[in-house]
């Protein structure tokens, strides 16, 4: 029959089901396939805390979105054109996101008696029953029935031929979209090279749902997304740790310094450690540690032995380190702390996204404790944004703070990677003698950055004590006179302002000099301003977006930029954290948009508040 | 092909004191650790610029300042944890933990006993006083039950650490007890400590004359001594006494005092066997009241020492393995296997 090819230039696609469904796998490998397109895309995964929540219930709903799109995107979408129901509750939780006349597809088999009851449906309701979808493409595929079909043959048991549903999903969606099937094809070789049996059964379910659209005729058109307009170059898909990892890799092999990372698992870090243990090739030491303390102590050891220190975490973690912290900050070693923030306090919201350790990394510290404190504003950003973090900590000895989180840890996007020669240098200096004029040396005793020396054991002269307790000036006796304390308070603070003189300026990423409005950002929000923003200064308004890496200390000119606008508008996933630090140094009315939800902040929410300052 | 050998001055234990004055208490047992500690360094044959020696918070965590050597005064409990790190990074390097029973008991123990699993090759010197000093005397995690402390005026009820069955219990490879009034036993326990391939965990009763007074006098003090004090050497007969009289012997699991000539020879006593678990955990439970009737003495010296690999040995394989087998290029790496082109 006679297949009709429609273009379209941009597509929001939400595959959400239970925890064991294996959507997020599903939503990999539909992205990974996008990005081999050259088209752009963004993601969110979006999962329960809970390991596996009971099965069928609303709590149990695991979603991944993905919006790639012909035009240059920056955010996952704020509503969806395609919704995949693998049941009765990843419908109900996700229908309120789905445009009108949007498509639905649904595994019949996940809207049965049980299904329904688990997510609170009345009894008697079922919404692919009755009228209620109306206004809405359903698709209806009874996905278990054919997935056990396409396997009647295999030996496996009832229960591990349907583990393989989502694959069908997979390969409808790979015909309704006019892709090949073999980026997961060679992705299943290699996953289960070892397990023949179980690749056999993947791969044809996968090629069932691909020839169920194929066949099928009641599917009559195919959607195509056109090759987005990049910049000319080669591009990758990266997720946020991903890239944080190959930028602590990138920073060690440049400053030439081994990278020691010394952390405990926590959500959403902890893929930083796994990804970092698989390159031991590179000089990597690992140090999964017994808890949160010992891993940025170990980090710390690590440090005062000569090596890029580095500790991962997410916010309650953090809090955990905040002793430690100040150790190194006391002892001025180079140390890189990660936090990529969780919704909290406490225990919080493990798998879900905010933007809320931005005070506790910046003050959360006892005692005169300044510290740099850096943000991620996309995935690919943490490569680059951990590089410059590890840049400052070796080059200006002192403990950084990198800030990521959950919305960018687990998001992907393409990747323009950088040629590794282009990389800025990073600096490494160990003092391994003591000079001409020096008698003794002075552990102490700071350069015109305001910078100590590195001296690492095993250098012979140089043998010194250094620890928690106040430093003489210079020496780096002991001591507990007055005036000293004061001088040393002010040299450390000096220390991390000074910075300010060996980072860059802070530039608009879009919009007019001078205006109604600067939308200043840091972290995630990233995306959801860029988008925003474009819209408003394509249609003409005064309107700009300034978004913020460096956060402590600010770059030299920010106050000089704030001033060119009516209103400064700053939107912050969190209770308003950011918006107190620029209120404090710079004595303006900031006004403040804060969203505290778990959840990105919507391009149409955003819009929404812009226009009210217009 | 001509070599030249540097030959390297011999050190004295001054240079292995530092400018800064010491600030413990007049009449402190830590006078004695530093002097035995000076006195060992300059004899174990690592240069005093690999050396590096890691405290935590409390008095004995002053030592450092001490030694002029590579040092790091920490956090309070930490100091474990940050030599491993720094053993992991740079497995040369002589490692020593000071520490003491707050800090690396209460505080600190949970980085204690992973060190044990671990196996660094690190040396432990804990010293116990059975008090908190540097907080001016409130009970330890090893003071006596019904102590009477600042913080307990009625009484500790709290039941006191045994440390060595701790760390036998979190498998120590090197397990060891001392004291600060025996310089020559200490001395040869510092040895044993430094030459255990692993981490070694090593005892020391250290009398805070301010806070807690004679806690280990009985042990100490030339009178009680002998009858008090068991001192272990591998492969002989557990003998004490003031005049070498009597003996321990195994009847079954239970150790038990017997009389020499009185019907036992030594050919009837426990043979001690460093190599032994079994046994090591028997000695660590010498652990009685010295002030109960019928009680057994306390043994002091080597419990026991095994070689299991270490921590930063097994390390530094797998990153050799890796290398050997992967390379290290950095542009693949960034590149990965699923790239696209824009033209």
């Amino acid at each position: 029959m006679e297949r009709k090819q429609e273009l379209v230039q941009d597509v929001v696609i939400k595959f959400a089901g239970d925890s064991g469904d294996g959507m997020q796998l599903t939503g990999t490998q539909f992205t990974n396939n996008t990005a081999l397109l050259g088209v752009d895309l963004s993601t969110f995964p979006d999962f329960p805390a809970e390991i596996r929540a009971p099965i069928g219930t609303l709590p149990g709903v695991s979603g991944f979105q993905l919006h790639f799109s012909s035009n240059s995107i920056h955010t996952p979408g704020d509503a969806y054109d395609v919704l995949v129901a693998m049941n009765a509750a990843a419908l109900k939780v996700n229908l309120k996101h789905l445009k009108k006349g949007g498509k639905i597809i649904v595994n019949v088999d996940g809207f049965d008696a049980k299904n329904l009851r688990l997510a609170n449906y009345p009894d008697g309701v079922n919404p692919i029953e009755d009228n209620s979808l109306e206004g809405y493409e359903v698709i209806r595929m009874d996905v278990t029935k054919m997935t056990r079909e396409a396997l009647k043959e295999d030996k496996l048991g009832t229960k591990e031929k349907d583990r393989a549903k989502n694959m069908f999903v997979l390969g409808f969606l790979y015909w309704m979209y006019g892709r090949n099937i073999d980026s997961t094809e060679q992705f299943l070789q290699e996953k289960f090279a070892k397990k023949p049996d179980i690749l056999e059964s993947n791969l044809r379910v996968l090629r069932a749902g691909y020839h169920y659209g194929d066949t099928t005729e009641t599917f009559t058109t195919q959607y195509v997304v056109e090759k987005a307009k990049m910049a000319v170059g080669s591009y990758r898909s990266i997720m946020g740790n991903q890239a944080l990892a190959y930028g602590l890799i990138a920073a060690s092999v440049k400053s030439g310094l081994p990278l020691f990372l010394g952390t405990y698992p926590i959500t959403p870090a902890s893929d930083i450690l796994h990804e970092l243990s698989k390159h031991k090739n590179f000089g990597v030491r690992t140090f999964q540690a017994e808890d949160e303390i010992a891993g940025i102590s170990a980090a710390i050891g690590a440090a005062y032995g000569g090596q890029l220190g580095v500790t991962t975490t997410s916010g309650p973690g953090m809090a955990l380190k905040t002793e430690a912290m100040g150790l190194a900050l006391m002892l001025e070693l180079p140390l890189v702390i990660v936090d990529v923030q969780r919704g909290g306090p406490s225990t919080g919201l493990p798998t879900k996204t905010e933007q809320s350790d931005l005070l506790q990394a910046v003050y959360g510290r006892n005692g005169e404790s300044p510290m740099p404190v850096l943000a991620a504003s996309t995935p690919s950003d943490c490569f680059e944004g951990v590089y410059e973090a590890c840049r400052i900590a070796v080059e200006h000895m002192t403990p950084v703070i990198f800030l990521s989180d959950g919305y960018i840890a687990n998001g992907a996007e393409p990747w323009q990677f950088p040629n590794t020669e282009m990389l800025p240098a990073i600096h490494t200096e160990f003092k391994t003698e003591l000079g001409h004029s020096e008698p003794k040396f002075q552990p102490y005793l700071r350069n015109e950055k305001g910078v100590r020396p590195w001296a690492i054991p095993g250098t012979p002269g140089l043998e010194h004590r250094i620890g928690g307790l106040e430093k003489e000036n210079v020496t780096g006796n002991v001591s507990y006179d007055p005036e000293n304390h004061q001088t040393m308070v002010r040299l450390r603070q000096e220390k991390v302002d000074k910075i300010a003189d060996y980072i860059p300026g802070q530039e608009l990423d879009n919009g007019p000099d001078t205006g109604k409005v600067l939308v200043l950002g840091w972290g995630s929000t990233y995306g959801v301003i860029k988008t925003v923003v474009k819209e408003l200064v394509d249609a003409g308004h005064a309107v700009a977006h300034a978004h913020l890496r460096y956060i402590r200390p600010f770059p030299r000119n920010l106050g000089e930029l704030l001033k060119q606008y009516d209103t400064v508008l700053i939107p912050e996933i969190n209770n308003g954290q950011l918006i107190k630090l620029v209120r404090d140094q710079f004595l303006i009315d900031a006004k403040g948009f804060h969203k505290t939800k778990g959840e990105p902040i919507m391009r149409a929410e955003l819009l929404e508040e812009i226009k009210k300052y217009l | 092909m001509e070599t030249t050998t540097v030959e390297r001055p011999q050190l004295s234990p001054k240079d292995f004191a530092t400018d800064q004055e010491v600030r413990w208490c007049p009449g402190c047992g830590d006078y004695s650790i530093l002097a035995q500690v000076q006195k060992v360094m300059p004899t174990i044959g690592v240069p005093k610029e690999d050396i590096v020696i890691v405290s935590g918070i409390g008095c004995s965590s002053r030592f450092p300042y001490y030694m002029n050597t590579y040092g790091m005064h920490s956090i309070h409990g930490r100091a474990t944890a940050i030599a491993s790190g720094l053993k992991a990074a740079r497995p040369e390097l002589s490692v020593w933990i000071v520490t003491g029973d707050g800090d690396g008991l209460s505080i600190g123990l949970n980085h204690t006993m992973h060190l044990m699993r671990r196996n660094f090759d690190v040396n432990v010197l804990l010293f116990n006083n059975q008090i908190y000093g540097l907080t001016k005397g409130q009970y330890s995690p090893t003071s006596e039950e019904n102590k009477v402390t600042k913080s307990t005026p009625m009484g500790s009820i709290d039941h006191p650490f045994n440390p060595l069955a701790v760390v036998l219990g979190g498998d120590a490879t090197f397990v060891a007890r001392s004291m600060d009034r025996d310089p020559k036993h200490l001395q040869a326990m510092l040895l044993r400590a430094h030459g255990h391939h692993g981490t070694s965990f090593l005892e020391i009763y250290q009398n805070c004359n301010i806070f807690n007074d004679g806690a280990f006098e009985i042990f100490t003090e030339k009178g009680s001594k002998p009858e008090e004090a068991l001192f272990l050497e591998n492969g002989k007969p557990l003998v004490f006494g003031a005049t070498q009289n009597k003996g321990i012997r195994l009847n079954g699991l239970r150790p038990e005092v017997v009389t020499l000539g009185e019907g036992y020879s030594a050919d009837d006593l426990w043979i001690h066997d460093e190599g032994d678990l079994l046994k090591a955990q028997l000695l660590t439970r010498m652990f009685d009241d010295p002030k109960a009737d019928h009680h057994l003495p306390r043994p002091f010296g080597v419990f026991y020492s095994v070689e299991r690999p270490v921590y930063e040995d097994m390390m530094a394989l797998q990153i050799e393995d890796a290398k050997a087998r992967k390379g290290a290029d950095l542009d693949k790496l960034l590149r990965g296997n699923e790239v696209w082109n824009i033209v």
